[in-house]
C-alpha cells in the first residue's frame, strides 16, 4: 500500500460512530432538517436528488422538498407523513452517523421510544414561532426516560422570526425551567433554519449574536466515549460454541457481547445463576486471543474447568455482581393496540435470557405532556408510559437502566401472537 | 487513562456478529442467503468470525437465476469448498420448467422478480425458519424501514406497516409454525463501510469488482454486459469498455461502471468521489418509485 493510500484510509478508519434520533411534531421541519444535513454534508447522491425533484414537481411543490428524501414507504409519501422509524446514514471525515428518524405525532410515541433506545444523542426541534409546546415536553421526557446522554434543542424556523435573539433566549429559558425535572446530562441549544440552511452545516450570517457551533459541528464533537458502563463487568452468554472437531475436541467458547465493564484474561469470574467461580482462560476471536474485552465487543470467553453454562446465563466479576430477583419495578412503554392485562402471562426477554412474567401492579401512569403521575387510571394502552411491578418465573440478573442500558432493559411478548407488546426500563 | 473505544467499522462488525449469533441461538433451521455479491461474501466472513473455531452452523442458499456471471459461480464454488460449508441451490430455471414461474418477455425481461417464488419455495421445502440476508438500510428507501429481525407471515410476505418494534439489542424471533424471519446483520452498514471492511480484513472478492475489458452495450444510460440471453434493440450495439461491477446481481439487471479501479483502495477512492448510489445502476429498481417496496412485500430479499 502506498503512503498516500495509508493516510487516505486512516482518515476513514479513525471515525467514531454516533447514533442520534430526531424528534419533532408534524410541521417542525424535521424531515427538512435531515434532508438539509444530508444535502449540505454531500451525503445525497444525484439519483436520489433526481427522484426527489421529480416527486416535488409531481406534488406541485415550488421548491425541491428535501423532506421527501426520508419518506420511504408509499403510504408515507402519499400522506406526507412519516409512519415508521427510518434509519439514515451519513459520514463526515470525523464521524459516521446513524439517524433514527422518528415520527412526531402523538400516536407514534412507540416509534420515538424505539429510535431513542440506541441513541447517543437526541435532536429535539422547536418551531421558533410556537415556542415550547406539549410535544416538546413529550419528546424531552422520552429522551430522558430512555437515558439519551446528550440532547440538542434546535430552535428551527428562525428565518420566520427575523432571526430574533430574544425569541431564541425566551425559548431557551422556558425549556430550561422544564428540563430541571428531567435527568439529562448534557443539553445544548442551537438556533437554526433547516429550510435556509442557517447553522445546520454552515455557520449562519444572519445570527451574529450566536457564538456556538453549528448542528453538525456539535454532532461531530460531543464526547461519547463514556456512554457505556466500563465499571461493572457484565457478559450475558449468548451462544455456546462447541466445534466438535478433532482439533478443538474439548473447546467450549461462551459467545457474547460485553454489556459492561472490562474483562481480562485471568480475571476471577462468577457464573450466574449457578454461582460457580472460575477464571478466564482466554478471550477468543477469529483474529486471535485478546488480553481484554470491553463494550461493545463480541468475543468468546473460555473458562478454566468444566461448567454447565448455557444461553441466558451471565458471567460477571467475582466481586461485583448485578442485582437478582423475581420482583422487578420498571418504567414501561406499551407498544401494542391490545391493552395491557394485569396478571396475564407474558414472555419476557432480558439480555439473552427468556422467562415468563406477569404484571402484578400498575403503580402509576405518566402524563407525558405534563409529567404528572396519574394513579387513578390503571388502563395501559398503546403509547402509554407507566411504572409497573413485574413478577418473573425465574430470577433475572439486572442493573438499573440508569446504570446500564443493556442489562437494564427488557421487552414483553404476547404468548399467542408473538408480538412485542411492551418495553421496560428497570428502576 | 486508557481509552476504551473502537472505530465505527469494528462496532458494526461486533453488532453483525451479535446478530449472527442471535440467529443461531433463536432459530432451529437458519440459512444464509448467498448471492455471490460482496455483501454476502462479507456476511460469510462475519459468520466465520461469529462461530470460530466451529464451522458455520447453517448452510448457504444461492437462488440461481441461471443468468449469472460465470465468475460468480466459480467464486461461489471455491469459497464453499474453502470454508467447508454446505451449499443449497434454488433454481429459477426449475421454477419456470415446472410452471411455478413464468418468464418475462421483451427487451428488459429479467428473472429478478422470479427469484421470489424460487426463494419462498426453497424456504418451504427445507423448512428454513430464518434466512440471513445482506440487505442494508442505506441501499434503498423501503429498506430504510426494515428491522434486523423481520417477520414474514405464512405466505412469506412483509407487512411494513405492522412491524414489531425493535429496541436496544433485544431481538424477538418468536413465530408461529409456517412463518419465518429474514435477518439483516448488515442493516447499519453503508456501501463505504462494506468496502472499508473488505480492505481491513483483506477479504477476497470475484474479479468482476475490479476493472476488466468486456463487451457491453448501453441501454437508457446504463451499461449492460453482453450475454446469450440479452437481446439488443435496433439502436444498440456492442462496444468493448473497461468496466467493473459496483454490485453484482443477475446479468440482465446489473449495470456496469466505467472504471479503471484495480484494487480495493482504488474502489474506495472511486466511491468516495461518486455521486450516484449503488443501486442507481440497477435496472430492477428503476421500474417505479416503489419497485423495491412492492417486491419486498411479496417476499423478495
Amino acid at each position: 500500500m502506498t503512503e498516500e493510500n495509508k493516510i487516505f484510509n486512516k482518515a476513514y478508519l479513525d471515525m467514531e460512530l454516533l447514533r442520534f434520533t430526531t424528534a419533532g411534531s408534524v410541521d417542525d421541519g424535521k424531515s427538512t432538517l435531515i434532508g438539509r444535513l444530508l444535502y449540505d454534508s454531500k451525503s445525497i447522491f444525484e439519483d436520489q436528488l433526481e427522484d426527489v425533484k421529480k416527486a416535488s414537481i409531481q406534488k406541485g411543490n415550488k421548491f425541491v422538498n428535501l423532506a421527501l428524501l426520508t419518506d420511504g414507504l408509499r403510504s408515507e409519501r402519499e400522506q406526507g407523513i412519516t409512519i415508521d422509524v427510518a434509519y439514515r446514514y451519513f459520514a463526515t471525515p470525523k464521524r459516521k452517523f446513524i439517524i433514527a428518524d422518528t415520527p412526531g405525532h402523538i400516536q407514534y410515541t412507540r416509534n420515538m421510544v424505539t429510535g431513542a433506545s440506541t441513541a447517543n444523542a437526541a435532536i429535539i426541534l422547536i418551531d421558533a414561532r410556537n415556542g415550547v409546546t406539549e410535544q416538546t415536553f413529550r419528546h424531552s421526557y422520552i429522551s430522558s426516560l430512555l437515558q439519551i446522554p446528550h440532547i440538542i434543542i434546535c430552535v428551527n424556523k428562525m428565518d420566520l422570526v427575523d432571526y430574533n435573539e430574544e425569541k431564541f433566549t425566551e425559548i431557551k429559558n422556558d425549556f430550561e425551567a422544564f428540563a430541571s425535572k428531567l435527568s439529562v446530562k448534557d443539553i445544548q441549544f442551537i438556533p437554526i433554519s433547516a429550510l435556509k440552511g442557517d447553522n445546520v452545516v454552515k455557520k449562519s450570517q444572519n445570527m451574529p449574536w450566536y457564538f456556538g457551533g453549528t448542528l453538525l459541528y456539535t454532532l461531530e464533537n460531543m464526547h461519547i466515549g463514556s456512554d457505556y458502563d466500563f465499571e461493572n463487568a457484565r457478559f450475558p452468554v449468548q451462544y455456546v460454541i462447541r466445534p466438535q472437531s478433532e482439533e478443538y475436541h474439548d473447546y467450549r467458547g461462551y459467545a457474547g457481547r460485553v454489556a459492561g465493564g472490562i474483562f481480562h484474561k485471568g480475571d476471577l469470574i462468577k457464573i450466574l445463576p449457578s454461582g460457580f467461580t472460575s477464571t478466564i482462560k482466554s478471550i477468543d476471536t477469529y483474529n486471535g486471543e485478546l488480553e481484554e474485552a470491553f463494550p461493545p465487543l463480541s468475543v468468546a470467553l473460555s473458562l478454566d474447568g468444566d461448567f454447565d453454562i448455557s444461553r441466558g446465563d451471565m458471567i460477571v466479576k467475582a466481586n461485583n455482581g448485578p442485582k437478582q430477583g423475581q420482583d422487578i419495578d420498571i418504567m414501561m412503554c406499551w407498544m401494542n393496540e391490545k391493552p395491557l392485562q394485569l396478571r396475564t402471562k407474558y414472555v419476557l426477554k432480558h439480555t439473552s435470557n427468556e422467562v415468563r412474567c406477569m404484571v402484578k401492579k400498575i403503580k402509576y401512569k405518566v402524563n407525558v405532556n405534563t409529567l404528572d403521575k396519574i394513579s387513578e387510571d390503571k388502563n395501559i394502552k398503546l403509547n402509554d408510559i407507566a411504572c409497573v411491578s413485574l413478577r418473573t418465573t425465574k430470577p433475572l440478573f439486572f442493573d438499573s437502566y440508569s446504570k446500564n442500558r443493556i442489562t437494564g432493559s427488557l421487552i414483553l411478548i404476547d404468548e399467542a401472537t408473538n408480538e412485542t407488546l411492551g418495553v421496560g426500563m428497570i428502576k | 487513562m486508557k481509552r476504551y473505544n473502537i472505530n465505527h467499522i469494528r462496532e458494526l462488525e461486533s453488532e453483525a456478529i451479535f446478530v449472527m449469533r442471535e440467529v443461531a441461538a433463536q432459530f432451529e433451521r437458519p440459512v444464509l442467503l448467498f448471492s455471490g455479491g460482496k455483501d454476502s461474501i462479507v456476511m460469510v466472513h462475519l459468520a466465520l468470525k461469529a462461530f470460530y473455531p466451529a464451522k458455520l452452523p447453517f448452510p448457504l442458499l444461492h437462488i440461481d437465476t441461471g443468468h449469472n456471471f460465470v465468475e460468480t459461480l466459480k467464486f461461489r464454488d471455491n469459497l464453499v469448498k474453502k470454508i467447508n460449508a454446505r451449499l443449497i441451490v434454488g433454481s429459477v430455471q426449475e421454477s419456470i420448467d415446472n410452471g411455478r414461474s413464468v418468464e418475462e418477455k421483451g427487451y428488459n425481461a429479467s428473472r429478478n422478480i422470479l427469484q421470489t417464488t424460487t426463494l419462498l419455495d426453497t424456504i418451504e421445502k427445507y423448512k428454513f425458519d430464518a434466512a440471513i440476508g445482506g440487505a442494508r438500510r442505506d441501499e434503498e428507501k423501503a429498506r430504510a424501514k426494515e428491522r434486523f429481525f423481520s417477520h414474514r407471515d405464512e405466505f412469506g410476505q412483509w407487512d411494513p406497516k405492522n412491524q414489531r418494534p425493535e429496541l436496544w439489542n433485544i431481538f424477538n424471533g418468536r413465530k408461529n409454525i409456517g412463518e419465518h424471519f429474514r435477518v439483516f446483520p448488515l442493516s447499519n452498514w453503508t456501501e463505504m463501510d462494506v468496502w472499508q471492511y473488505i480492505l481491513m480484513e483483506n477479504i477476497e472478492l470475484p474479479n468482476l469488482y475490479f476493472t476488466h475489458e468486456r463487451e457491453v452495450f448501453n441501454r437508457d444510460g446504463v451499461w449492460l454486459a453482453k450475454a446469450p440471453f440479452m437481446k439488443l434493440k435496433p439502436n444498440e450495439k456492442y462496444e468493448t469498455k473497461k468496466v467493473r461491477c459496483r454490485t453484482i446481481g443477475d446479468i440482465t439487471c446489473t449495470g456496469l461502471t466505467l472504471s479503471t479501479a484495480e484494487n480495493i483502495e482504488d474502489i474506495i477512492r472511486e466511491i468516495a468521489a461518486t455521486r450516484i448510489t449503488e443501486r442507481g445502476g440497477r435496472f430492477d429498481d428503476k421500474r417505479s418509485t416503489s419497485a423495491m417496496e412492492d417486491r419486498k412485500k411479496q417476499g423478495y430479499f
